[in-house]
This record gives structure tokens, C-alpha cells and sequence, in this order.
């Protein structure tokens, strides 16, 4: 892809940048200073002078077979490869002369020769590198008439495709040339104007790592393939994330966005709203419309890469389900009736403050997005704190990583990831509990993949096989296949290897921790009731694996922890998170990049909305709000008193609410109805209420039960930051205005204005600025900087001025580090002979969460409904084949969907994904929960599987009331 | 290519693949003994060879693909490679070709309707002394013509 719209230093530098000692060389008489290993291409195009190139491109390593880039080197024969070649101390290169110049002509000549003469008409006009270069090297003529070729199906010598048309019926059609491959929903593949320049299969390697395209044949056979004989590209390993489409330098592989709207003519850098990767991207612009995201190069969490989500699945901004005007309704069996704005705030406001009055201050509350800015959630907690004055204000935070805040909080002192990034280069030893990145944080996965490519070890501890062990091209891999709701016994046995083998970092701990402590904590773990050995039984890991594991941990170089839900949502969620801090703490884990423990966040501003203070007994930065100074940081700003009582958590409102003591809700891009567990308590909470107040994009499950719709606005929508899993605050850019009229945070403030808070932001800067005076960790960051420096990681304040990509660097956040003992504590979800199996839960690649979003894009090709992985054994016993109907059931309650047989899951163990409302994963899901934080436990719970015919009562009565609640009366004239 | 393949059994497919992952850059054995064993590289065999050696269906098909002898399909009973490069041509090799393809009535590549013959195109056998060159089952054969090689062919035929 050309950089037409992208500003000067977005240039492609040709070959990607290398890291050595400074060499200085001179290109065309300009002296250049570039690291050693550089190609001569790179350093040229460093001097400002650029080198015509097709098969190169600064997203994957040299490959030198196009000979477009060839130069003249002082005192060197003949013309070598500017892409391959290395420069070296004092080497003067020639980049124009009458001999390459005419070498390059050949070869463009020949490219030509087998491409067709379309540009005019082609879906790629001004946006094609082999139009370019042709235009580089000054090809003036072709003097090579068709022969056999690729690209005219008429078999006429027609250079066209119009000319083809028309002489269509007289030749013999021509067997080379191939149609377009459209089976992905995105992209097209057209054969016929393949260059063979391989920048697809190497991006889909290196970059991806996926593998799913090669080049089939040799010499004038060579056609890029997805997959083998037979395959396309939906039918492939392809996985849609676009690299090859970003590398492909002519129509070849294109959005099927640019074919039909034409190429963009502006571009602006934002961050995507999917998982807490936080990739930055070009929202690449017609006007108003959006012609197609492109992952930006310098975005420093994803560093040009992306997913199939980020990239292409971005329809659900333009869905016609979208509700763009306000709704109301007196109670949730009537139909929506849509008003305006003002009329809909001044029903909500009178609404609140009636159940205050009648039923008191603390009878409403609100819960913040984890989808929304950081500003919107700053606000929608300040209007909870400051406008409905209690701290009834939670996230949905509460339901993933809510054990991370408190576990990392206590063992090193601060509530988020230790690691940038970037630190998985340096790592030698990547442990992964829990967590499957590959689908759900795929950029991340695909840096993770490369580096295990180059040689890094991995230890997966989960139980079921992910897609990261049987990667491509990965070596050695240990797979602890745990079972279920046995992390922490898993993760002290490997600390008992680690204490008992002496395979401690003693300075480490002397240095860093508190040695005594320490001690104790060694003590516990080498008892032997903790030794692998004495709990293979209980965790269904081989004692022999699990030593091999930690011994590779302990001694293997850097080890880093990566960890997902699979840790925190379980009863034992806080306890396993101490355990993997001690593990880290012991072995010196912590504190440089290549290191550490980080949490993979899921949504896109999971770690925003915990910073800003979305808890019911913190306040923004993770202060107490029993904590008389910072309260008064806040009353002095907000000129209101804010409680000093922690409030209601989540499942203590939906409780009270069927107690008849909490009456009232804001939700702000929130579906707790169906992502929350038992989903029919928290249907009778809802329904207990007297104002439900929902504000987001789409009539969503929660929306059932509620009394006020109020229309979000989509990322594409707004100005404001999101905070990534790696604490990096990247800015969000408004591409177009909020199709409903206003920002999220304009219709909070909204309400809080009819509440009678008198706000007058004008910006979401200024809520910045709020934050940043008024949070310690958050002191130094402003819009301004943010667009300077693209985005920084907090603690961003006055000892670090440029923000923190690695934490506890000289020493803990809190001081010393601490370790707790982790005592085993078993779920009281126990297997009997009722419910005899586990079932988990997971996500896939191309769907996100509740689907809300990505269920309204053509993603849907990829994963149509929810299904249930069981193991073949425990299928064969219950008459369970490939595809069948089956009735999930519980103590909770039961739904049914599809099987599908596999040995990833063990004997015992049943996985399913919780995407479609259709499924109700969660009507199964029991209400146990963290001893902490009440994290759900939604990763185990006891069921058995049965066959059944097909939905069960309940999911018909559900998808009946569901019809029912979202019915929508035109506004009146 | 006429011959319908008969698909072998997944267990002689681990078989082989077993065979040989011990070595370094297992892939090309184990196309040879499948080739070997089978007379071609059978469809079915890719995903399992991808899975067993951690590549993926494209990087094993991107391999055989590459090379003209791995076969996706079975040759006829008799395999005959005749010589097309330079030295050959210079002493009649195209006309020797011609001969035998019209002979027995198909093209390159193509297998007698029998399943007797297959022909194929090589390029120098190292016997450009004895030009035309060509190959009979593996065999070389110097000063080559159209009799004996269809009369080769034939004799495997009856």
C-alpha cells in the first residue's frame, strides 16, 4: 500500500530498522549515520533519498527478488540488491545511474508485460506501488506483446478487462488466468494482477504468523496460495487480519471497502475500541465516511499490525440496528416511545431524583463502560459521587479483572501490568495462564508468536489446548492442562519446585522484598502437601510437566507472565494472582523490560475505567474513599461532598434492588444482562427497578428492562484517551459527528446537568485536565501531551515526566514487595453425579464479548453461533455427535446449543463461548464469585450434557420477552 | 491422469510421518516415502504432515508444489521422461518427443488411456554425449528413440 495521505516520516523505509553500532555511509554524496545492519535501501531512504522497490517494504525483512532496488557501491562489481545489502563503514553508494536506470526499466518492462493495462478503471488507482515505480524509472514503452500471460481471460492478448469483454467470445479462453477469489467478506484476491512479489506470504509469516499463504509452483507457475490445492481464502488458516492486504502493492489484494467507495483522501490516527491491546489505526477518510482502517505503524502497542476485528469490523458503527434517537417508556411492557433529547433527560433526571426522594440518597446508583474514554468514565462516576452523592458506581471491570487490582495491589503496590509491549522481544520464557491471545488479544498474540519463533519458550497453564501450542514454527512448549479451578494449587506447586530446588533469585528478594516475609512464605510453599506430586491428583497435572515447567521459569532467562480471565474469574481469582506476583517476585522476575506480570485486559478501556476511580470504594487513581485527603481533593474540585461509605458493588444492587431498596440505574455501555452471571437474577433485579436508564448503540439485552434509551456514540464518534492492558493512554480521534447529536460524555453531562450539577464542559480536554489535577498518577498528562508524544504510559508525573513503560524498575510501587501465602481453597462448585463435567468459558478471534458489535459485521462468516467443545469421550457416553442439539444444565439453570467434538478440551472438562444472546451462556453460570472482589466465577461450573431437540423454554420465553420489550413507536408528529 | 487414486489409510500415513521426524527437516524424506509408497503425494496427506511438523496445509503444499516429481495424483505403471533442453533439441530430441507423444496418442504430463505410460518433459539428464536422452522408470537411456521407448512402454503395458 502506497503513503499517499500519510504524513512524510510515515514513509515506508523499504526494509525494517535494525538495531547495531552507528555506521556512516554516503548515498548519492549525502553522508548518512545509520545503526549497523541496516540495508543500503534503508539508509538511503534515512538520507531522504528513495530507492524504487516492489518487493520490499518495511513490515517484513529483505527478500531482494524483484531487482527494481539495485544500486551502484564504490569499489563493488556489478548491481546488488539495495534490500539485501548491508551497509558497512565508509561504503559510497550510487542510487541513480545510466546502468541501473536501465536495468530498472527492464525489469519494470517485464512486470508489465504479464499485468494488465487497467489502471484507469482499476480499484487501486492512485494507490498502486507497480504504477508508481513505473512511473519512477520512467518506463515509456512495453515492448512485449501478450503472449501466454495471467491476466486476460479471453486468451486474445487483450490488455484489459474491457477489451476482454468484448472479445470474449472469439478466443479460447485463457487457463492461467484465474477469477477473484471473494470468499473473505473484506478483501478480495485477484490473481490477475499479481506481481509475485511474496510481501503477502512473508507479512502473513512474520508479521501475523499465521502461515495460512505460500506460493504454489515455480517460474511462470507461481501463484500466491491461501492455504492448499482446493482451499480459498475463507476456507484457509487465514485469519482475516489484513497484514497481506496492508503489504500487497497493487489491486491484488484490496478492501473490498476501496473497490467500492474509491481510495480515502484524509487520514486520522486513533485507537481501535476492541480488546485491550489498544492498537493505534488510521481511520482513513472520504469526508465523513470511513473507507477503512489501517493499523498505524508508529502505534507503539501494536506497531502496525492488527487484527481482523480492529481492521475490517467496524460496521456496527453504520448498522441500521443503531438507535439514533432517544426512547422512553413508563414501564417495560409498553413500546418504546422516541422523543427528544431534552425530553428524554428531563424524564430520566425527574425519574432518579424521585426514588431519592422517596426511597433515599442511596437508592440509585450507575455503571461506567469499559468501552467509553477515559473522560466519560471519569464522568459518569463524578455524577454518581458528586450529583447522586453516594459511591453506587461500578464496572464491568468487576466481572474480569477486579482480582488483578486487588492482587497486584497488595503484592507490589499498583493495580495494573508491569510490562510495555514491547517486552515481549526481550523475553526467553513466556508463561501463559489463562488466557488464549491469539484469540482474544491477537496482536499481542501475533508478537508473542514471533518471539517464541525466535526461540522463546513457552508454558501454557490452561486447560484447554490453545491455538498458541500448536502454532506454526513454535518450539518447545510445556502444557499444563489443569482442571479447572485449580490455578492456585498449580501455581504453589510450582513455587514449591522453585523454593525446594533452590532455584530462588535471593538477591533479588533480599534487595526487593522483605526477606523474613519471604521465609515464611517459603516455608508454606515447600511443604510437602504443596509439591506437585501430592496435588497431581486434585489438578490433573503431571507432577514430572509441572516440574519441568518451573524449573524452565525459574532458569530460562527472562520470564514473563501473561495472564486472562482464566485466572481471575474463579473463587480463588485474588489468591492466584498473589501466587503468579510471588512467582515473578521469587525469580527476580520483575523490573526490566523482557520480564514481568501482565495482565491481558479485555476490553479496550478495562484498565481506563478502574483508573478512574469506576469502584464503589475508590476513587479515581485507586484511593479509598474512606481516605479524608483525597477525598477533599475531589469535594475543593467538585464543590459537592462525596461519601466517605464505600458503595454498592454490582451484584449488592441487583440484591438490593430485588430487596426493594435500589430503585434506580445509569448504565453506560454496559450489557450486564447478559454478560453478567445468572443471567436470571440479574433479570429479576432489573426488572425490580423503577428507572433503568441505558445509554449505548444498540437496543441491547439490558435494554429490555430498561425505562430510558439513550443513543451512544461509537469511538468514531468522540474525542478522548483509552488506557491499553500495558497502562498506555492512547488518543481517540472524532472521525464524523455522533450520528445521535451528541458524545457520550455530552449526555452525561446532560443529565447531570438536569440533576442540577451546573457543568460546563466544552471538551473532553478540560475532563482531562480534571483528572490530571486531581489524580496523583495521572498528574503529567494533558491532550497536549498526548498528541506530541502519541501516547503515554502512566504513572505519567513529575519523576516521570515521559510516562512509565516498565514499572517497579529500582524498586516496588509499594515499597517492598510482599508475598501472601496462598492457600488452596477449592470452589464450592463442586462435580457430583448430577453435574458431572466442568464447563469454561472462552472468546474467539472474530467475535468480542457480548457480540454487540461484532454479531452487526460480516464476522458472523467466521463463528455463527455459540458452541459447545466436548471432549470425545464424554461425548461418545451421553450419544452426543458432531453438530447434535444438546441441553446444557447446571445448578443455575439450563440452555441448549450445538456440540462439537474435540480433543482440545480433556475428559471432564466442556468449553463454550458466551458471543450470541441466543446461547445464554451465563443462565448456566453460578453466582460464586472472588472472596476478594466478587469476580464471577464464570470459569467453572458444574454441569452435565444431554441431548435435547433443540432451545429450551426458557431461551424461547427470553427470546419472546426480548421481541416484545423492543418494540418502538414512531415519535409523534 | 486418468487413474483414480485410491486414498491410503490415515495409519499408513502416521506411519511414514513417524518414520522420519526424528530427522532434521523431516518434510522432504517424508514426501519422498509417501511418493514412494504410494506413487503420489496424496491430498489427504498435507493437513496431517502440517500438523505432525508444526507447518500449515500452505507451507506443505507451497513445497509440493514446487517440485514437478511429487505427484498429486498416481503416474501410469511406466514412467518416460524425455530430455527437452538444449543439447538434446540439437540432435533431434523434439522431433524424437513429437514421435512419441503422437504415438501413443497424448501429451506432456498426460498417462496412456491403459494407465500404462505417463510422459513427461526433463531438462538435461547429464547425457548430453549420447543425445536425445530420456528415462524409462527411472533408468536413463542414452541415443533414445521413438521405438524403443514406446516399445518399452509397451512391453510393461501387456
Amino acid at each position: 500500500m502506497k503513503d499517499f495521505i500519510i504524513p512524510w516520516d510515515d514513509r515506508d523505509m523499504g526494509t525494517p530498522a535494525k538495531q547495531g553500532a552507528p555506521v556512516t555511509v554516503t548515498v548519492d554524496g549525502f553522508a548518512v549515520t545509520v545503526p549497523a545492519g541496516t540495508s543500503v535501501m534503508r539508509a538511503a531512504a534515512e538520507a531522504g533519498i528513495s530507492v524504487p522497490k516492489l518487493c520490499a517494504t518495511d513490515s517484513v525483512e529483505a527478500f531482494g527478488s524483484c531487482r527494481l532496488c539495485v544500486v551502484e557501491i564504490e569499489g563493488r562489481r556489478g548491481t546488488p540488491a539495495s534490500c539485501t545489502t548491508p551497509v558497512h563503514e565508509g561504503m559510497k553508494v550510487h542510487t541513480q545511474s545510466e546502468k541501473v536506470k536501465k536495468i530498472r526499466r527492464g525489469v519494470m518492462e517485464l512486470y508489465v508485460s504479464d499485468h494488465p493495462l487497467d489502471c484507469l478503471t482499476c480499484s487501486a488507482n492512485g494507490d498502486c506501488e507497480l504504477q508508481d515505480m513505473a512511473g519512477a524509472v520512467g518506463l515509456r514503452d512495453m515492448r512485449y506483446t501478450p503472449g501466454e500471460n495471467h491476466f486476460d481471460p479471453s486468451g486474445t492478448g487483450a490488455r484489459s478487462q474491457s477489451e476482454a469483454r468484448l472479445r470474449m467470445p472469439v478466443g479460447e479462453a485463457n487457463p492461467r488466468y484465474l477469477p477473484k477469489d471473494e470468499s473473505n467478506p473484506y478483501f478480495t484476491y485477484d490473481p490477475s494482477k499479481c506481481i509475485v512479489c511474496s510481501r503477502c506470504v512473508r507479512a502473513c509469516e512474520e508479521v501475523q504468523g499465521t502461515f495460512a499463504l505460500t506460493i504454489e509452483g515455480r517460474g511462470f507457475e507461481s501463484r500466491v496460495s491461501a492455504g492448499m490445492a482446493g482451499d480459498d481464502f475463507l476456507t484457509s488458516d487465514c485469519v482475516s487480519c489484513g497484514a497481506c492486504v496492508q503489504a500487497c502493492p497493487t489491486a491484488t489484494l484490496q478492501e473490498k471497502s476501496v473497490a467500492e467507495m474509491g481510495v480515502p483522501d484524509r487520514s486520522v490516527v486513533t485507537t481501535c475500541a476492541y480488546c485491550g491491546v489498544g492498537c493505534s489505526f488510521e481511520a482513513q477518510m472520504q469526508g465523513d465516511q470511513l473507507v477503512r482502517m489501517v493499523p498505524w505503524k508508529h502505534g507503539k502497542a501494536n506497531r502496525g499490525h492488527s487484527c481482523v476485528k480492529g481492521r475490517f469490523a467496524y460496521g456496527y458503527a453504520s448498522h441500521g440496528d443503531r438507535i439514533l434517537h432517544p426512547m422512553v417508556r413508563d414501564s417495560i411492557d409498553e413500546p418504546w416511545r422516541e422523543v427528544s433529547w431534552e425530553e428524554a433527560i428531563t424524564f430520566a433526571a425527574t425519574k432518579m431524583r424521585g426514588i431519592q426522594e422517596q426511597y433515599g440518597r442511596r437508592s440509585i446508583g450507575g455503571i461506567t463502560s469499559s468501552r467509553c474514554t477515559n473522560e466519560e468514565t471519569f464522568l459518569v462516576q463524578k455524577m454518581i459521587r458528586a450529583v447522586f452523592g453516594n459511591n453506587n458506581t461500578d464496572t464491568c471491570a468487576r466481572v474480569c479483572h477486579s482480582p488483578t487490582g486487588y492482587g497486584l495491589k497488595t503484592t507490589f503496590g499498583t493495580s495494573a501490568g508491569t510490562q510495555d509491549f514491547d517486552s515481549v522481544e526481550h523475553t526467553d520464557v513466556a508463561v501463559v495462564i489463562g488466557a488464549n491471545p491469539t484469540d482474544g488479544h491477537p496482536v499481542f498474540g501475533s508478537r508473542l508468536k514471533k518471539r517464541l519463533r525466535a526461540g522463546a519458550k513457552l508454558i501454557v497453564i490452561d486447560p484447554r489446548r490453545i491455538d498458541l501450542l500448536d502454532s506454526p514454527h513454535v518450539g518447545e512448549a510445556h502444557h499444563l492442562a489443569l482442571t479447572p479451578g485449580t490455578n492456585v494449587a498449580v501455581l504453589t506447586a510450582m513455587a514449591h519446585v522453585i523454593v525446594t530446588e533452590g532455584l530462588v533469585d535471593e538477591d533479588f528478594i533480599r534487595s526487593r522484598c522483605d526477606w523474613e516475609e519471604f521465609r515464611q512464605y517459603a516455608e508454606f510453599a515447600a511443604d510437602p502437601r504443596h509439591s506437585p506430586e501430592a496435588t497431581a491428583l486434585l489438578t490433573g497435572v503431571n507432577a514430572q510437566a509441572l516440574r519441568l515447567a518451573a524449573r524452565a521459569y525459574a532458569t530460562g532467562g527472562n520470564g514473563a507472565i501473561y495472564y486472562g480471565l482464566g485466572v481471575t474469574e474463579h473463587s480463588q481469582g485474588s489468591t492466584t494472582v498473589m501466587a503468579i506476583a510471588n512467582l515473578a517476585m521469587m525469580t527476580g522476575n520483575i523490573g526490566r523490560p523482557g520480564v514481568g506480570v501482565n495482565p491481558l485486559r479485555g476490553q479496550n478501556n478495562v484498565q481506563g475505567s478502574c483508573d478512574m476511580g469506576s469502584f464503589p470504594h475508590e476513587l479515581p487513581g485507586y484511593r479509598h474513599v474512606s481516605d479524608d485527603a483525597a477525598r477533599e481533593v475531589f469535594e475543593k474540585v467538585w464543590g459537592a461532598p462525596v461519601d466517605e461509605e464505600p458503595g454498592l458493588r454490582i451484584p449488592n444492587m441487583l440484591d438490593a434492588a430485588v430487596e426493594g431498596t435500589f430503585r434506580g440505574i445509569y448504565i453506560q455501555g454496559e450489557d450486564i444482562l447478559q454478560s453478567d452471571p445468572d443471567t436470571k437474577h440479574v433479570a429479576a433485579g432489573l426488572a425490580a427497578m423503577d428507572c433503568v436508564i441505558v445509554h449505548d448503540l444498540f437496543l441491547n439485552e439490558t435494554a429490555n428492562y430498561a425505562h430510558v434509551f439513550l443513543p451512544g456514540s461509537t469511538f468514531l464518534e468522540k474525542d478522548g484517551t483509552f488506557t491499553n492492558a500495558e497502562r498506555r493512554i492512547n488518543m481517540v480521534r472524532e472521525v464524523m459527528k455522533p450520528k445521535a447529536g451528541y458524545a457520550d460524555w455530552e449526555v452525561t453531562q446532560l443529565l447531570a446537568n438536569a440533576m442540577g450539577a451546573g457543568w460546563s464542559y466544552t471538551h473532553p480536554r478540560e475532563i482531562m485536565d480534571e483528572i490530571a489535577a486531581t489524580t496523583p498518577s495521572f498528574a503529567g498528562v494533558s491532550f497536549d501531551l498526548l498528541d506530541e508524544k502519541g501516547s503515554v504510559q502512566w504513572p505519567c508525573n513529575e519523576a516521570h515526566p515521559e510516562g512509565s513503560p516498565v514499572m517497579h524498575v529500582d524498586g516496588f510501587v509499594r515499597g517492598k514487595g510482599q508475598f501472601i501465602l496462598t492457600e488452596y481453597i477449592a470452589t464450592e462448585e463442586r462435580t457430583g453425579p448430577r453435574f458431572p463435567l466442568l464447563l469454561t468459558t472462552g472468546r474467539i478471534l472474530s467475535q468480542y464479548n457480548v457480540g454487540a458489535q461484532t454479531r452487526r459485521t460480516p464476522n458472523v462468516v467466521w463463528h455463527q453461533e455459540d458452541l459447545l467443545e466436548i471432549h470425545p469421550h464424554d461425548a461418545e457416553v451421553r450419544g452426543v455427535k458432531e453438530g447434535d442439539w444438546i441441553k446444557l444444565a447446571s445448578r443455575s439453570g439450563e440452555t441448549s446449543l450445538r456440540a462439537t467434538i474435540t480433543d482440545r478440551v480433556a475428559p471432564g472438562v466442556v468449553y463454550t463461548t458466551f458471543h450470541h444472546p441466543g446461547t445464554q451462556a451465563n443462565v448456566v453460570t453460578s453466582d460464586f464469585s472472588d472472596w476478594a472482589t466478587n469476580c464471577p466465577e464464570y470459569k467453572v461450573t458444574a454441569v452435565q450434557v444431554s441431548p435435547s431437540n433443540g432451545p429450551t423454554d426458557w431461551q424461547e420465553d427470553y427470546a419472546a420477552q426480548a421481541a416484545q420489550s423492543r418494540r418502538i413507536l414512531p415519535a409523534a408528529e | 491422469m486418468t487413474t483414480q487414486a485410491a486414498e491410503p489409510a490415515p495409519e499408513a500415513l502416521a506411519e511414514i510421518i513417524e518414520a522420519h521426524t526424528h530427522l532434521e527437516g523431516p518434510l522432504l524424506p517424508i514426501l519422498h516415502a509417501m511418493q514412494e509408497a504410494f506413487g503420489f503425494v496424496p491430498g489427504t496427506a498435507v493437513p496431517v504432515i502440517a500438523k505432525a511438523l508444526k507447518l500449515t496445509r500452505a507451507e506443505v503444499h507451497g513445497v509440493i508444489s514446487f517440485y514437478h516429481d511429487f505427484r498429486e495424483a498416481p503416474a501410469g505403471r511406466h514412467t518416460v521422461k524425455i530430455c527437452r533442453a538444449e543439447a538434446c533439441q540439437a540432435v533431434g530430441g523434439a522431433a524424437l518427443s513429437e514421435a512419441v507423444l503422437s504415438k501413443l496418442g497424448i501429451g506432456w504430463g498426460e498417462t496412456t488411456p491403459d494407465g500404462a505410460v505417463t510422459v513427461e518433459p526433463v531438462y538435461c539428464l547429464g547425457l548430453c554425449a549420447c543425445a536425445p536422452a530420456a528415462m524409462v522408470d527411472g533408468k536413463v537411456m542414452g541415443r533414445a528413440d521413438a521405438d524403443r521407448l514406446t516399445a518399452l512402454a509397451g512391453e510393461g503395458a501387456a
